[in-house]
């Protein structure tokens, strides 16, 4: 599975991508969320509980409830300020 | 109806020419162009001169962002034309960032219409501003403001 990061996430994670092997009991993007910031301090620091950021499952908006079943690419994002 | 989303310039006059050709049905035109200021207003007061602006956002989801917020003003209003050209980049103070036209019989839905584009592509499209200020690099903050001016066209 494709992990994306993007903006301030992607520089405190330290790479804009990596692909991961989720171990058994990864069910939800919540789950992985809890998983990933044990990967590293630039992980924790990034997903840390209470930050602002927003994910996206197979680039669709999706709260953390969200199954990741059959998902290939998941992102992580600040919240959006274009326009 | 359509998005794009583009590193280059556009130029306005042609876009529009070119989205309202041949439609006689259409009786206004609502635009909206979003450019780089120059300051950047920072909790009301605080103000940081910006030297430049990137846009970075997230290929593929974006387009699709775009035209899910397309397709939802059109069941919204009676609309002939739209468009949505959102650039990314390195942009300079003064260059334009966004357009957003809509074209519709009456001029009442057009205003609202690309309004309602505008206030939702802020909060709902994925981008991300990053300022070149004289203290830095600096990503923008989400503004609560925009958070407010989509939650006024969510349907209660």
């Amino acid at each position: 599975m494709k992990i994306r990061y993007f903006a301030w996430m992607k520089r405190t994670v330290g790479v804009p991508e990596e692909e991961v092997t989720l171990p058994d009991g990864i069910d939800t993007v919540g789950d992985l969320v809890v998983w990933l910031r044990s990967r590293s301090p630039g992980h924790a620091e990034a997903l840390a509980e209470g930050a602002a950021f927003g994910a996206a499952v197979d680039q669709r908006t999706a709260t953390f409830d969200v199954k990741l079943a059959g998902a290939r690419e998941i992102a992580f994002f600040p919240p959006f300020t274009g326009g | 109806m359509s998005v794009r989303v583009q590193e280059a310039d556009f130029d306005v006059g042609a876009e529009l020419a070119r989205l309202t050709d041949g439609n006689k049905r259409i009786g206004g035109l609502a635009v909206f162009v979003g450019l780089v200021r120059e300051m950047h207003v920072r909790e009301g007061y605080h103000r940081d001169r910006i030297d430049a602006l990137t846009l970075e956002h997230y290929p593929g989801m974006t387009e699709a962002s775009l035209q899910e917020i397309e397709a939802e003003a059109s069941r919204r209003w009676p609309l002939e034309a739209s468009l949505i050209v959102h650039r990314y980049g390195r942009m300079e103070p003064g260059e334009r960032i966004v357009l957003v036209a809509v074209g519709s019989p009456h001029r009442e839905a057009a205003f609202e219409a690309c309004e309602f584009l505008v206030d939702w592509l802020k909060t709902k499209a994925p981008f991300w501003k990053l300022e070149d200020t004289p203290k830095g690099e600096q990503w923008v903050g989400a503004h609560e403001g925009d958070d407010a001016a989509a939650a006024r066209w969510e349907k209660t």
